[in-house]
Parts: structure tokens; C-alpha cells; sequence
């Protein structure tokens, strides 16, 4: 009896909830696989995912969005040996999980811990609450390609963004399998969406986008690509995280600033009277 | 007839001298590769005082002193003390608030009502509010121990000298940063008068050094490699090239930029009070304002008869001397932001839209632009588009909620909105779906320091006021 | 009057029909937003009246005066004194115009009528079971027929609160009518007793109730319940008039009365009536103060302006 020949899986990029291949046609050579190299095409149709699904998403309850991150880390639980086989260590899927864990638990309380009633001196009702910004393109880092990836979506889509993330360029497979995850965590289409490819080919274009409200260069190493990349974003005033330092260590915890970075505060007023 | 007779306020409570020097390392000093401009009063355009112009070395010198008081005294200080001296301030200011209103008003050209009710008393407010978190940092919810930045650059418009200044200082200090501030050329000042009240404070030198000029200046400044933070308040074009100039450093940048806010009336709004908040919204400080509610968006079901009250209430607006305890709308800050009115409303009539404007006579010198508003405007139109920072209104209406939100988010801005209606509801339905960082309900263009104020989208990022308006200036 | 105010006029005189149409058209006015009423009430109190806008101000708010006394205390020698007053305000200065009017209970009528008569000083008497208003209607209607016949000729009325705040409006209404008719020729003023009405939106629907009914003056208060006149009331039922006017073409007068006690309280009311309604109220006609003590200190500024010093509570009458 010959053994069985295997199945083997097409990585492809991961946009409005769809797996397409590149619209170029594309692909490159990593990690033993043929990925898909996203053109700028492929990132601008990105960007149009990601604002169709800004609506329901920043729409949804805090509750509901806490639900689905905490269902992506069940799905990633149940997939931990997929990504061990990909070459994840065990400890970095794991700590990928508890960071989901971790971010989900925030979205009914950020509001209470970033916003609140300000005491003005008049007869007003005055309170500040933040808000997604929007659409946010995200530069994830190159490594760890789980955990640094998990770090990077998570405090960006808990308060209601939605992103479209460059994965890591050259271990990208932990990237694609992760949207498999997302796919099926019951995270409406569009709010994640992620390319694999060329920083230096995606990136650009979506720091120039005009539709796009705030960029995390947490994974650009080169420093004059960020600089490049943030004086594109100044365009139209886009939010910016710069690069995270070289030796950012991914496991620790990481506090509010991720999350606060991408939101917005907005501060309304009424009278009180009879 | 009942006719007001003049009631001017003094100006002899203001001791102008006629030239000022830069405030640097607690003194005032020449400049060494400066020049100087004047200060015009824009009533009037009598010169005021001849201003110091700091060239690139002397903010070498500004960005050197604020480093050292930052090294030696401002950092290592403790926020019981920080707090101390700002509260010093706080009262100083309120002790001198007659003399700084009557100079803000000849410097700027606002009404002294208005600097006296409103500038003054908030100046005062923040200085206040701020000197009361020096030493509560640690309790502000960015962690157990956050720290300064070290050296600010800051960067401030014409239309509220003083409480911009405030709105930067204020909370530079408190979490412990030191300052070189800027002041725009047309108006600096109340700049100068606080610089030395920062003395009569015997506040440390070189915690706040203030250096005078144009955008020469403020580039340099912004630039200066010395320098932790840039927050700026000013126009998106400036704020876009700022943005570009600090990328690839480690500068924290607030930006407080435009605006072109929606006030949205609907059919079973408070129309008298809805209507003196179009009014205040847009006729304010002569239109001077980031957040002016410089697009009126009207239920078409109600549109005739608040546009009826409107006029009749613009035809009861005092324009003239700033100095009259009864003027409502002053002079146009300079007469190159008078020409960009001008062109901008021509544009108006040109793409046509009407235009009205009561009768009102302006005075022959100085620089004037009658309240105007622009009727059967449309979102294609540029004067619904583009900032005007002038007493310059336009109307447009809708049918819908939706349709209202929609017409109010469609724009590059998002800095402020208002919603007047009666029903609670529907209030919250709209301020929930505005794209904007303060939205006033029945009410608008209210400040307080307590209160979060910065915009979304090309309005700027970072906030001022409250415990959000800390985050600025700490290394979180 | 135009073509379109004409029609209106006579739309609006059905509601009195109906409950319900009432209660419909005074629910749908615009509500008021108390922080924002107040506010350009206060705004308003900022001007700075000087000089010559101040005396012409004092000279027209002593014309406004409703020279006030309404007190069981009350004799014919009280009122006698004060219609004197109003004639003759300041005895040392003849150039002093007189007040608008003199108000006092009904029983009191005909010994200011024998003071005022021939004069151009007008005689208001409360009538309508002052302050309270809780009188069966005949006992009303008999107390205004009987000012009216002693020799007033302005009757200063006081609504059924009771039955307004519970929505019964067109009872409230009827009233109105009914002293209306009674007064006959005498001018109207209702009084709202806005400090019973406790929110500017009930103010701003009696105020229409008041002048649809046919009231030639609306008041704010009998001067007998701790909160009486305030700025923002004013600013309220000016509104009304304003707005009254410019619906059916009948311009209705404004009264404002107890608490103004200074000439600067008065000179922030006229400047109110000046920014809110114009020109065509600035007059006796139109407007009023119901006040008492209000007189002797507009005299003291006025004299102040004159003579340029200032001047004590010695050298002015006390009534």
C-alpha cells in the first residue's frame, strides 16, 4: 500500500472576511509555501473592507466585541497544534491566547476607565467617552509572528476599529492560519484583514491613504521606511504609533497605551434644567 | 429710539511699554539674530508696542534655558511645589485680569465683554485646575509613577492669546515639563504681560521662556532637536507640515487644528435658545474659533422661521470698538485674515449663494467684516467646505436624522458639532453617530477646564483639558 | 395687517373652542431651555447703560411705573399719597415726568379715581379675587365690574393656576374671556404668576393662553408669592409677545412686576425689551413695572444725573 499523498493548503490573504489570492497574481517563496505577495491593488481593497465593516463593528455592543475576541481564543486554543506544526513555540500560542483573553475583558470597561463625567463649572451634563478612530493600518511585527501579531490587532479592534495588517514578511504562515482563526470566531467580515508581502510594497500605500485614520508602525525596523511612512501619514493627520524599540519585549504585560492610541475622545454637553 | 451712548473701558489700565524684548531664562532680552515687527491694534491699526523677533539662535538660547530649569529644577521639584507655583499664577492672573482683558482686546480686536466674561475668567480657571494634578499624577490613571517629557515647544494662534497659552502651559507645567512658547506675530502681548507675571510669581527661570515672531520662529522651534514635545494650535496646513517635520523623531506632537462644525436645528428644537446658540456659535469672537458652528444645518420643516429669528437677531449685534462694554462682534484680527474672509464670501456669492448681512456701519480704520450669512448653500459649495474663520455663516438643510448626520460627518473636519432638539432620545442617536470630539446639545461653544477639547479626523489629535489633556505631556 | 396674520388671527381665535385643540396648540409651542433663557437674560444684564442712554432710560422707566400698593394696611389716606406721587414724583423738579399708572384693591379705587381724575395717569386695580384667584367666577366677575364702575381703567387679573398646571385650559381660558368682557373698556393685564408656574415652558403656554383669551397685557406676578418678577420670565413672555404679534398682528404689552427694586434692575429690563422686541415696546403703553420702592431710587439716580452727586432717601417722599 503507498502511503497517503497529503493535501496541501494555498495561503492566501485574508479581506473582508474572504480568502483571495493576491489580485496581482503573485506569490513568493517562505517558509516552504507559496504566499501570496499583496499588491498595492490588494491593500487599497483592503482598506475598503475595513471601512464597510467599521460601521457595525464600532456599532456593536462592548459586550458583544469582549464575546468574539474571547471566541478567537478559544478557536486559537483548539488550533495550538496547527501553529506548533508551523514552527510557533508552544509558550508563544499560548501567551497568544491569554493575550486575546487579556484584550477581551477590556472592551466593556475601557469606556469606564478612559472616559467619564467632568465636572464643569455650569449647569451641564458633561462627559467624555472614547471612540474607535476608524480604519487602522497596522504594520505587525516580524517576530514573534503569533504573539507580536495577537499584540497588534487585539488593542486596536476591542474598541471598535478595524484594521488591515501587513503581516510579518518572512514568516507570514502564523499570519494566514491566525485569519482561519478569525474566520471563524464569529468577527464580522472586514474588520480584520491581513496581506502578506512586502512591507516595503504595502506599506506606503496605506500610510498614504486617505481613508485610512491611523497607522502602527510597531514592525517597520528600517528607520528611514518610518520616517517615510509617518510623513505619508501626515497627509491627512493620521494617528501614529511608531516603531516599537528593536528589543520590545512582546510577553510583558502591555497596558492601556495600545489601545488608547487609537481611540478618539469625544466630550458632550447638555444643559440641565427644568 | 434707545440708543446705548458709549461705555468704554479704560485703556489707562494697561501700561504699555513700547518695546519688548524675549522672555528667556527668566529675563527679558534683545534678540541676537532677530529682528523686530510691531504689534498693531486692529481697531485701529495704531501700533502698539515694537516686538522682539527671534531668529534661530535666540531659540537655541529659549530651548538651552528650558532645558537646564528642566535638568536642575522643574524635573526634580516636587509636584507639592510645581503645584504651588502654579497656583501662584492662577491668582496672579486674576489679580491683573482687568489690565490682561483690556490688552487682550487691543491686541486682538475682541470684544471686552468677551475678554473679560470669557478669555479671563477661563485663563484663570485652568491655571487653577491644572496646579491641582501637579502632585496628583500618579492618580491620573496613566500608571503609578508617570513622567514628564522634558522640553515643550509650543505653538499658539491669534483668536484666544491668552487662554491658548494657558490651555499649553498650564498642564506642561503641572506634569512637570518646562516650556518655550510662541505666540502668533498679531497677537503677543498678553504673551509678554504673563511672561511677567511668571516673574512677579518668582517662578524658577527658565521654566517658561516665551520667544516672539512668525513662522520663521515657530519652525525653528518645532524643529530644534532639543526639543521632547511639539503641541500646536493653529491651521490644518500647518499642523500637516508640523506633523512632517517630526516624523522619524521621538517629539510627541498634540495637534489642535480647523474646523467647519455642523450646528444642526431640528423642527422641535428651543428655537429662541437655538437660535442665540447659532448666534453665539458663529458670531463669537467674530468668527475667530477652530469650533465655530460655521455650518447651520436646519430641518427644511422649520428652515423659514428660524432663519427669520436669526435675522432678526443678527440685526441686534453691536459691531464696532472692541473697548465698548456694549460691542458684541469686534474688529477682524489682521488684514490679511480680513482678505481671506472677503475672498471666501465672494466665492460664496459667486457660486450663488445669498447673502445677508444686517444693516450695521463699520468703522472707517481698522479691520471690519459685517456678521453675514449665506442662505441656499449646498455641501458642493466651498464657503460649506472650506474654514472661513470669519463672522460668516452658512445655511443648509435637511429632511432627516440621517440625513443631517450625514451632511454634518461629510468633511476633512471634526472637531465640534451641536444638536438642538427637544427629545432626549434623539440627542444621543445623534451625538453617538457625530464624528466629532465635542458635540454641544442645546447648547455650544462652551469651555471648561474639566472638559476634553480636541478633534477627530484633519482637526488634530491629543486633547486639551481634563485628565485626558495630561496624556500630552507625559512620557506614557 | 396681512393677508396671511388675518387668517391666523382667526384660526387661532377657534382654539378656544376645545380643550384639546387648546392643549394641542400650547403643546406644540417651542420649548425653553432653561440654562439657555437664562443665560441671555444674563447676557443682556452685561450692557452698560451710561450718560445720556441713561437718563433717557430713567425718564422712560419712571413713565413705565405702576405705582403699587396692595396691602390689607391699605387706607384712602395711603392711596391718596401715592396717587399724588404719581402725579408729581419729584415735587422739586417739574421736569419729572409722572408715573404710568397707580395700582390698588378695588376698595381703594375711588379715592385714587378722585386724585388721578383728569390726569393722564392710569388706575389699575387688581380685581379677580387678587392674589389667590380661588373665588367662584360670578365673585370675580362682580369684583372686576365693580374697579371698572369706581373708576379703573385697567384691570390687573389673576389666571386659575390651579386649573392651568392641572391642564385644565380652557377653563382657564373661559375666565379670561369672561373678565374680558367685564372690563369693558378698562385694558386687561393677566397675571401668570409665572414663580407658581415653575418652568419657563409653562410660562411661554400661559402667556399664549393669556393673549389668545384676549388679554391686552400679560403680568408676571401679584408681588404675593416668594419668587415674583425675574429677567428670564421676562425674556420668556417677551418672546411670546414678539412672536404673538408676528402670528395675528395684535401686539399685547408686557408687565414684569415685584422684586424690581433699583434703577439698575429697570435698566436691565429695558435693555431686555430693547434687544428682544424692539422699539414699538419701549413705551407706557406697552410696558411696565409693577413696583413701589423702584420709584424713589430711579428719582435718586435721576437726580444723581442732574446734579451730578449723589443723593439720599431724606430728600424723596416715602408713601
Amino acid at each position: 500500500m503507498s502511503e497517503r499523498v497529503a493535501v496541501r493548503k494555498t495561503y492566501k490573504l485574508f479581506i473582508g472576511g474572504k480568502f483571495p489570492r493576491s489580485e496581482s497574481g503573485r506569490s513568493y517563496l517562505v517558509q516552504s509555501s507559496n504566499v501570496s505577495l499583496a499588491s498595492r491593488k490588494d491593500a487599497r481593497d483592503a482598506v475598503v473592507a475595513a471601512r464597510a465593516a467599521v460601521k457595525g463593528w464600532a456599532g456593536a455592543t462592548a459586550y458583544n466585541r469582549g464575546q468574539i475576541l474571547y471566541r478567537a481564543a478559544e478557536m486559537l486554543e483548539g488550533r495550538r497544534e496547527q501553529f506548533v506544526a508551523l514552527g510557533v513555540p508552544g509558550d508563544e500560542v499560548d501567551a497568544a491566547v491569554d493575550r486575546w483573553v487579556w484584550y477581551a475583558g477590556w472592551a466593556d470597561k475601557l469606556a469606564q476607565v478612559y472616559g467619564g463625567a467632568n465636572p464643569v463649572a455650569g449647569p451641564y451634563f458633561n462627559i467624555s467617552a472614547p471612540e474607535p478612530t476608524g480604519v487602522v493600518a497596522v504594520v505587525a511585527p516580524e517576530r514573534p509572528a503569533l504573539l507580536g501579531l495577537v499584540s497588534v490587532i487585539a488593542p486596536a479592534i476591542v474598541s471598535g476599529n478595524t484594521v488591515v495588517v501587513a503581516a510579518s514578511p518572512s514568516e507570514p504562515l502564523a499570519a494566514v492560519t491566525l485569519a482561519e482563526v478569525l474566520a471563524t470566531s464569529d468577527l464580522p467580515g472586514g474588520v480584520v484583514n491581513i496581506l502578506t508581502g512586502a512591507i516595503t510594497e504595502t506599506a506606503p500605500a496605506l500610510a498614504a491613504h486617505m481613508d485610512v485614520n491611523a497607522i502602527d508602525l510597531s514592525g517597520v525596523t528600517d528607520t528611514s521606511l518610518a520616517t517615510d511612512l509617518e510623513v505619508r501619514a501626515a497627509e491627512n493627520l493620521k494617528r501614529v504609533l511608531r516603531p516599537a524599540p528593536a528589543d520590545h519585549d512582546w510577553s510583558v504585560d502591555p497596558g492601556l497605551a495600545r489601545m488608547t492610541a487609537l481611540l478618539e475622545t469625544k466630550t458632550v454637553w447638555h444643559p440641565k434644567g427644568v | 429710539m434707545f440708543e446705548y451712548a458709549p461705555a468704554p473701558e479704560s485703556r489707562s489700565v494697561v501700561d504699555l511699554k513700547p518695546s519688548y524684548g524675549l522672555f528667556i531664562d527668566g529675563t527679558f532680552v534683545d534678540p541676537t539674530d532677530g529682528g523686530s515687527f510691531k504689534s498693531i491694534n486692529p481697531a485701529s491699526e495704531e501700533v502698539l508696542a515694537e516686538i522682539a523677533e527671534a531668529g534661530a539662535q535666540d531659540v537655541e538660547r529659549a530651548v538651552r534655558a528650558a532645558r537646564k530649569a528642566y535638568d536642575k529644577v522643574w524635573g526634580p521639584m516636587s509636584g507639592r511645589d510645581r503645584a504651588k507655583y502654579l497656583y501662584r499664577i492662577a491668582r496672579l492672573i486674576q489679580e491683573r485680569s482687568r489690565e490682561l482683558a483690556v490688552l487682550e482686546s487691543l491686541d486682538n480686536g475682541k470684544p471686552i465683554r468677551e475678554s473679560r466674561d470669557v478669555d479671563l475668567p477661563l485663563v484663570a480657571a485652568h491655571f487653577f485646575y491644572y496646579a491641582g494634578w501637579a502632585d496628583k499624577l500618579s492618580h491620573a490613571g496613566f500608571g503609578p509613577n508617570p513622567r514628564p517629557i522634558g522640553v515643550a515647544a509650543q505653538v499658539i494662534p491669534w483668536n484666544f492669546p491668552l487662554l491658548m497659552l494657558a490651555w499649553k502651559i498650564a498642564p506642561a507645567l503641572a506634569a512637570g515639563n518646562t516650556v518655550v512658547l510662541k505666540p502668533a506675530e498679531t497677537t503677543p502681548l498678553t504673551a509678554l504681560l504673563f511672561a511677567e507675571i511668571c516673574q512677579q510669581a518668582d517662578l524658577p527661570a527658565g521654566v517658561v521662556n516665551i520667544v516672539t515672531g512668525a513662522g520663521d520662529t515657530g519652525r525653528a522651534l518645532v524643529e530644534h532637536t532639543g526639543v521632547d514635545k511639539v503641541a500646536f494650535t493653529g491651521s490644518t496646513e500647518v499642523g500637516r507640515a508640523i506633523a512632517r517635520s517630526v516624523a522619524g523623531t521621538s517629539k510627541k506632537l498634540t495637534l489642535e487644528l480647523g474646523g467647519k462644525a455642523a450646528n444642526i436645528v431640528f423642527d422641535d428644537a428651543p428655537i429662541d435658545q437655538a437660535v442665540e446658540g447659532i448666534v453665539n456659535g458663529i458670531f463669537f469672537n467674530q468668527g475667530h474659533v477652530c469650533c465655530a458652528g460655521s455650518r447651520l444645518l436646519v430641518q427644511e420643516n422649520v428652515a423659514d422661521r428660524v432663519l427669520e429669528s436669526l435675522k432678526r437677531r443678527m440685526a441686534q449685534l453691536r459691531v464696532g470698538d472692541p473697548l465698548d462694554k456694549n460691542t458684541d462682534v469686534g474688529a477682524i484680527n489682521s488684514a490679511a485674515q480680513l482678505e481671506r474672509i472677503r475672498e471666501l464670501s465672494d466665492a460664496g456669492s459667486a457660486e450663488g449663494a445669498e447673502r445677508w448681512s444686517p444693516p450695521c456701519e463699520l468703522p472707517e480704520r481698522g479691520f471690519w467684516f459685517a456678521p453675514t450669512i449665506f442662505t441656499g448653500v449646498t455641501q458642493a459649495h466651498r464657503i460649506a467646505r472650506e474654514e472661513i474663520f470669519g463672522p460668516v455663516l452658512s445655511v443648509l438643510t435637511f429632511r432627516t436624522p440621517a440625513e443631517a448626520v450625514e451632511k454634518a460627518n461629510n468633511t476633512p473636519y471634526g472637531l465640534s458639532a451641536g444638536i438642538w432638539t427637544d427629545k432626549g432620545s434623539r440627542i444621543l442617536w445623534m451625538a453617538d453617530r457625530l464624528r466629532a470630539g465635542v458635540v454641544w446639545a442645546n447648547t455650544f461653544n462652551k469651555f471648561d477646564p474639566t472638559s476634553p477639547f480636541g478633534g477627530y479626523k484633519e482637526s488634530g489629535y491629543g486633547r486639551e483639558g481634563g485628565r485626558h489633556g495630561l496624556e500630552g505631556y507625559l512620557n506614557v | 395687517m396681512t393677508a396671511t396674520t388675518t387668517s391666523a388671527r382667526s384660526e387661532l381665535s377657534e382654539l378656544g373652542r376645545s380643550e384639546t385643540a387648546l392643549r394641542t396648540f400650547l403643546h406644540g409651542l417651542p420649548g425653553v431651555d432653561q440654562v439657555g433663557a437664562e443665560q441671555r437674560a444674563a447676557q443682556l444684564g452685561t450692557r452698560s447703560i451710561k450718560t445720556t442712554a441713561k437718563a433717557q432710560a430713567i425718564d422712560l422707566a419712571i413713565r413705565m411705573v405702576d405705582l403699587t400698593t396692595l396691602e390689607g394696611a391699605d387706607t384712602p389716606g395711603k392711596v391718596r399719597a401715592l396717587a399724588a406721587k404719581a402725579l408729581r414724583p419729584d415735587p422739586a423738579d417739574p421736569s419729572c415726568p409722572h408715573v404710568g399708572a397707580v395700582c390698588v384693591y378695588p376698595a381703594m379705587v375711588p379715592y385714587v379715581a378722585e386724585v388721578l381724575r383728569g390726569s393722564a395717569v392710569h388706575l389699575a386695580s387688581v380685581a379677580t379675587a387678587f392674589p389667590s384667584g380661588q373665588a367662584p367666577l360670578e365673585i370675580k366677575l362682580a369684583d372686576t365690574r365693580a374697579a371698572v364702575a369706581a373708576g379703573a381703567d385697567e384691570i390687573d387679573m389673576v389666571i386659575n393656576r390651579g386649573a392651568f398646571l392641572a391642564g385644565r385650559y380652557k377653563e382657564v381660558y373661559d375666565e379670561i374671556v369672561a373678565t374680558k368682557e367685564a372690563s369693558g373698556d378698562a385694558h386687561l393685564k393677566v397675571i401668570l404668576e409665572t414663580g407658581e408656574l415653575a418652568t419657563y415652558d409653562n410660562v411661554r403656554r400661559a402667556s399664549w393662553l393669556a393673549m389668545l383669551a384676549g388679554g391686552d397685557f400679560i403680568k408676571t406676578s401679584t408681588g404675593k408669592v416668594p419668587v415674583a418678577a425675574t429677567l428670564p420670565v421676562t425674556l420668556v413672555m417677551l418672546e411670546a409677545v414678539r412672536d404673538f404679534r408676528a402670528a395675528t398682528g395684535r401686539q399685547v404689552g408686557v408687565k414684569p412686576a415685584g422684586g424690581i427694586k433699583t434703577t439698575k434692575d429697570a435698566i436691565k429690563y429695558l435693555v431686555m425689551v430693547n434687544e428682544t422686541v424692539g422699539p414699538d415696546w419701549l413705551d407706557p403703553d406697552w410696558f411696565r413695572f409693577g413696583a413701589s420702592s423702584l420709584l424713589n431710587d430711579l428719582l435718586m439716580q435721576r437726580t444723581k444725573l442732574t446734579t451730578g452727586t449723589y443723593s439720599g432717601p431724606d430728600y424723596f417722599t416715602l408713601d
